[in-house]
């Protein structure tokens, strides 16, 4: 969806401001956001486009206007509303009103340091890749009202392929739930030039990773 | 914005959203859907544990043995979990190298994805509005926020962090430490250096 969450390229949000010596977490409860975040989804309550998702369809002065970690609350809070994890009124009333509908599993201080490792988004291929480094591609030119990962600003644009990352699964799937839809992922390259106009920084080259669906043969 | 800045939140979010998140702990927790002592362990885990001292033992590791470098350039999820001491990283972690003709940065204009077993949490900037919009459009502008000036026929690499590939900068060996180990490169080894907004430091620069 074209929402405020595609940022590359706007203008107008101001100087990029470091924090010295930047702890962690500066408030208690964005670690708890973060914790019950991972064990839901180690849960498989959803997956992480599902998150993505759930933020980008925040109004776009909430997301402007949330901190990080309230964006997460906001998006998790949607997710279990919305897939009957909690009900309005359970939320409303701060307490479990009803017993619990069921997980796979849950995140237990046993598991806790092998649930947190990141897991594999490869799939098994569904076909031949359709390109190979060196290939010359364009971006397709789509608006889906729905979850993406091809940057506003990278649509419609000639590049080069670099790299082929292997099969994975396809958030643009996942998020609607129509499953992982496997596709083959590549490292695209673009002259700053094709994405900003001939003003732009020539020494300047930009790459997306896109999933083969987004791509064309140029 | 916002985005970071407490000082500038209203009060009244900070409490709201503090209860907010106590009362959904207390119902995730009476359902049984998470441990409360589970989730202390991963809060710990990411206060005490897991930092870009990580990513920075990599890059020492590369700038020292250049078997590892030629491995963690071919395959960095690979070479880095052979590294043994770093917890298990995710499938997808590429290693890409800053050389005197290219400087590569890393970025996610969609959300904030980073490779947070080599880096740990990305800190707010990196997720911040101003760097995720000007990233991929003025890389030069944002260096100098970092008071960071290259050279200007350096080519500027830009990587969107779009899927769930992760990137991780090998930044050049400073100059002037032939001879030095490994721990007292990595004590070089800055978190910016390897997400491309900063240097390593120089020798001078730290403590003898």
């Amino acid at each position: 969806m074209n929402g405020i969450h595609d940022m590359g390229g706007m203008d107008g949000f101001g100087k990029v401001e470091a924090e010295l010596n930047e702890p962690p977490f500066h408030e208690s409860w964005e670690g708890r956001v973060l914790a019950m975040q991972r064990a839901m989804g180690y849960a498989g309550a959803w997956q992480i486009d599902h998150g993505r998702f759930a933020q980008e369809a925040l109004p776009p002065q909430v997301y402007l206007a949330s901190s990080y970690y309230r964006r997460w609350l906001l998006g998790m809070e949607s997710n279990l509303l919305e897939r009957g994890y909690v009900a309005p009124d359970e939320m409303a009333a701060g307490h479990a009103l009803r017993p619990a509908k069921p997980l796979n599993r849950k995140l237990t201080t046993e598991v806790v340091q092998k649930g947190m490792a990141r897991s594999s988004f490869y799939r098994q291929q569904q076909g031949p890749a359709r390109f190979k480094p060196g290939d010359r591609v364009r971006t397709k030119n789509f608006h889906p009202q729905t979850h993406t990962r091809l940057p506003r600003y990278a649509r419609g644009k000639p590049g080069m392929i670099e790299l082929i990352h292997g099969c994975h699964a396809y958030p643009d799937s996942v998020a609607v739930g129509q499953g992982d839809n496997p596709q083959w992922l590549y490292t695209v390259v673009f002259d700053g030039r094709d994405i900003w106009g001939p003003d732009a920084d020539r020494t300047l080259k930009i790459s997306i990773d896109a999933f083969e669906p987004y791509l064309e043969p140029a | 914005m916002a985005d970071h800045d407490h000082a500038t939140d209203h009060g009244s979010e900070l409490s709201e959203t503090q209860l907010r998140v106590r009362a959904l702990e207390t119902i995730l927790t009476e359902k049984g859907y998470v441990d409360p002592a589970a989730l202390d362990a991963i809060v710990e885990t990411y206060e005490t544990k897991i930092g870009p001292r990580n990513g920075a033992i990599v890059v020492a590791t590369a700038w020292t043995d250049p078997a590892f470098k030629q491995a963690l350039l071919a395959d960095a999820t690979k070479a880095v979990a052979q590294l043994g001491h770093i917890s298990r990283v995710g499938d997808h972690l590429v290693a890409v190298e800053n050389t005197p003709q290219r400087h590569n940065m890393i970025v996610c204009t969609l959300c904030s994805c980073y490779p947070w077993e080599v880096l740990g949490l990305p800190p707010v900037w990196y997720k911040s509005a101003p760097y995720r919009s000007r990233a991929v459009k003025d890389p030069r502008g944002v260096l100098a926020d970092f008071n960071v000036q290259l050279p200007k026929e350096t080519e500027i690499r830009v990587w969107d962090s779009t899927a769930e590939t992760r990137f991780l900068v090998l930044p050049m060996r400073p100059a002037g430490t032939e001879g030095w180990s490994k721990e007292r490169l990595a004590d070089l080894v800055t978190r910016d250096s390897m997400i491309g907004t900063g240097l390593p430091r120089k020798p001078g620069e730290i403590a003898q």
